[in-house]
C-alpha cells in the first residue's frame, strides 16, 4: 500500500530562492498579442524567473539552504542527511547532492543522494527523509527541491516555454518526539512516462548533433531533440482522474476533512488545471494559495515556493497543511501535516 | 443536453473564441487561435457536464464539434446503461 504515516518528524523551516531575472509573458512575442493574452489567462503565469547560464538549480537550492543555516535553528555540522530532488542536475556524474554537500560544508557522515522527480518530488522527498528521521538515524536533514526548467524548454514552444519558471528550495526537518504524525499517499503510473518527456541525451537515445535541429511540430511549437515535450491532454486527464481521489484518500487516512485543514497547497501545474481541481474537490478559495502568477510552474519547488511566497505569516502558528504534487512520471503524492510552527523565510533572489 | 445547449455552454467556456465560430459543423482545430488549452477546456467541460472523460483518442477520432458532442452523449449513455 502506498499509504503510510511517519512519526517524530517536524518541519522546522522552509526557504525558497529564485533567479532575479524576470520574464513577463506579456513580452512573449513568439505568439501574437491575442494568443498571448489567452496564454496568460489560462496558464495564470504573468511572469516567471529564468536563471542565466551561470546559475543552476543546485545554486538556487544551496542559497535557500544557506539562508536556513544562517538562522539559529541549526548549524551545518548538525545536518545528518540531504536529499536533492530535481530533474536538472549540474552534471550526469556525480549526483548533484554532492556538489551541494561541498558548498554547504557538510560532514562526511551526512547521508547524501539525489532523487529524480519533478512535480511530485517535494512530497516524495519529505516522505523519504521523514522515514530516516522517525527511527532516530537522522536528527536533522535538509530537503532540497528545485529545477531549472528553462534549460530544457524550447523558447519557441508555446505549450511549455510560457508555463515553466526556475526555482529552488530548502526545507529543514528534524527529530521531535512531540511532532504529530505525517500521513503520506504516494503513487506512480509508468505507462504515462511519455506525457512529459525529454527523450534524447540519455543511454536509450544518446545525444547526436542531429538532436540540435529544430522542427515545427505544429503552429507555435518548434522544438529540437533536447527540448522537453508535454502532452497537455494526457496530463490533464491524469490529474482529473487521480488528484481528487488522492486528496480524498489522504484526508481519510489522516481522519480529517477539508474543514479541518487550514491550507491545501498544490503543485502549481497551471491556473486552469488547479482552478478546475479546486472546484471539483470543493476547496474554498481562501485555503488554496497560488504563486503561479509570479513564478510559473516551478516543478518540485512549487509547493515550498508557494508556502514562502503566500503563507509566510500564516504557518508560523499551528497549521494543518495538505500538500499535493502531481505530474511527470507520471507520479503523484500527498502529505497531511499538522505542524506546531514553521519558520518560513522570505523568497530570496539570486543574480 | 441537446446540441444547441451544448454549443451555448461551450461558447461561454471558450470566451476567447468568436462565438460565431463555434457551430456543430465547425472543424475545431481550424478555429482561429485554437490551442491545446481549448482541448483542456473541452475535457473539463466533459467532466463537469457529462461526467465522462475525453481522451487523446477521442480528439484524434474527431474533427467537428458535433462529433465531440456525439462521443460525450455515447459515453454518458454507456455509463448509464
Amino acid at each position: 500500500m502506498p499509504r503510510f504515516e511517519t512519526h517524530n518528524t517536524k518541519i522546522t523551516a522552509i526557504a525558497a530562492c529564485v533567479p532575479k531575472n524576470e520574464k513577463r509573458n506579456s513580452d512573449y512575442t513568439w505568439v501574437d498579442e491575442e494568443e498571448r493574452a489567452a496564454l496568460i489567462k489560462n496558464t495564470g503565469v504573468v511572469s516567471k524567473r529564468v536563471a542565466p547560464d551561470h546559475i543552476t538549480s543546485s545554486d538556487l537550492c544551496t542559497a535557500a539552504a544557506e539562508k536556513i543555516l544562517s538562522t539559529n535553528l541549526t548549524k551545518a555540522e548538525e545536518i545528518d542527511m540531504i536529499v536533492y530532488v530535481s530533474q536538472s542536475p549540474d552534471y550526469f556524474i556525480p549526483a548533484t547532492s554532492h556538489i551541494i554537500h561541498e558548498k554547504l560544508g557538510l560532514k562526511k557522515s551526512c547521508i547524501t543522494f539525489d532523487v529524480n522527480l519533478g512535480c511530485s518530488g517535494y512530497v516524495y522527498g519529505l516522505s523519504i527523509i521523514s522515514q530516516f528521521i522517525q527511527n532516530g538515524v537522522v536528527k536533522k536533514a535538509l530537503l532540497l527541491a528545485g529545477d531549472k526548467s528553462s534549460f530544457t524548454v524550447s523558447p519557441r514552444d508555446k505549450s511549455t516555454y510560457p508555463l515553466f519558471g526556475d526555482a529552488g528550495s530548502a526545507t529543514l526537518l528534524e527529530y521531535d518526539e512531540k511532532a504529530a504524525p505525517i500521513f503520506f499517499h504516494l503513487n506512480a503510473d509508468g505507462t504515462g512516462h511519455k506525457a512529459i518527456h525529454l527523450p534524447v541525451g540519455g543511454c536509450r537515445i544518446p545525444f547526436t548533433v542531429d538532436a540540435l535541429e529544430y522542427k515545427e511540430i505544429e503552429k507555435g511549437i518548434v522544438r529540437n531533440g533536447i527540448s522537453v515535450t508535454m502532452d497537455g491532454i494526457a496530463v490533464f486527464n491524469f490529474t482529473i482522474r487521480e488528484v481528487p481521489k488522492l486528496v480524498k484518500e489522504v484526508l481519510e487516512q489522516a481522519d480529517k476533512s477539508i474543514e479541518d485543514t487550514d491550507y491545501i497547497v498544490f503543485h502549481q501545474a497551471n491556473k486552469f488545471i488547479n482552478d478546475f481541481l479546486r472546484k471539483k474537490i470543493k476547496i474554498p478559495e481562501e485555503k488554496f494559495p497560488y504563486s503561479i502568477d509570479k513564478y510559473g510552474n516551478t516543478s518540485s519547488a512549487s509547493i515550498p515556493l508557494t508556502i514562502c511566497s503566500e503563507l509566510k505569516e500564516k504557518v508560523k502558528n499551528r497549521s494543518r497543511l495538505l500538500l499535493a504534487g502531481f505530474g511527470v512520471g507520471l507520479s503523484w503524492g500527498a502529505a497531511y501535516i499538522d505542524s506546531e510552527s514553521i519558520l518560513v523565510l522570505d523568497v530570496l533572489e539570486l543574480e | 443536453m441537446d446540441i444547441n445547449e451544448f454549443l451555448e455552454k461551450l461558447r461561454i467556456e471558450m470566451d476567447d473564441i468568436n462565438p460565431d465560430h463555434i457551430q456543430a459543423e465547425t472543424v475545431y482545430r481550424q478555429v482561429e487561435n485554437w490551442s491545446s488549452m481549448h482541448a483542456l477546456v473541452m475535457i473539463a467541460f466533459a467532466d463537469e457536464h457529462f461526467g465522462v472523460a475525453l481522451n487523446e483518442q477521442d480528439f484524434k477520432n474527431t474533427t467537428t464539434v458535433q462529433e465531440i458532442y456525439d462521443i460525450l452523449v455515447a459515453k454518458k449513455a454507456a455509463i448509464n446503461a
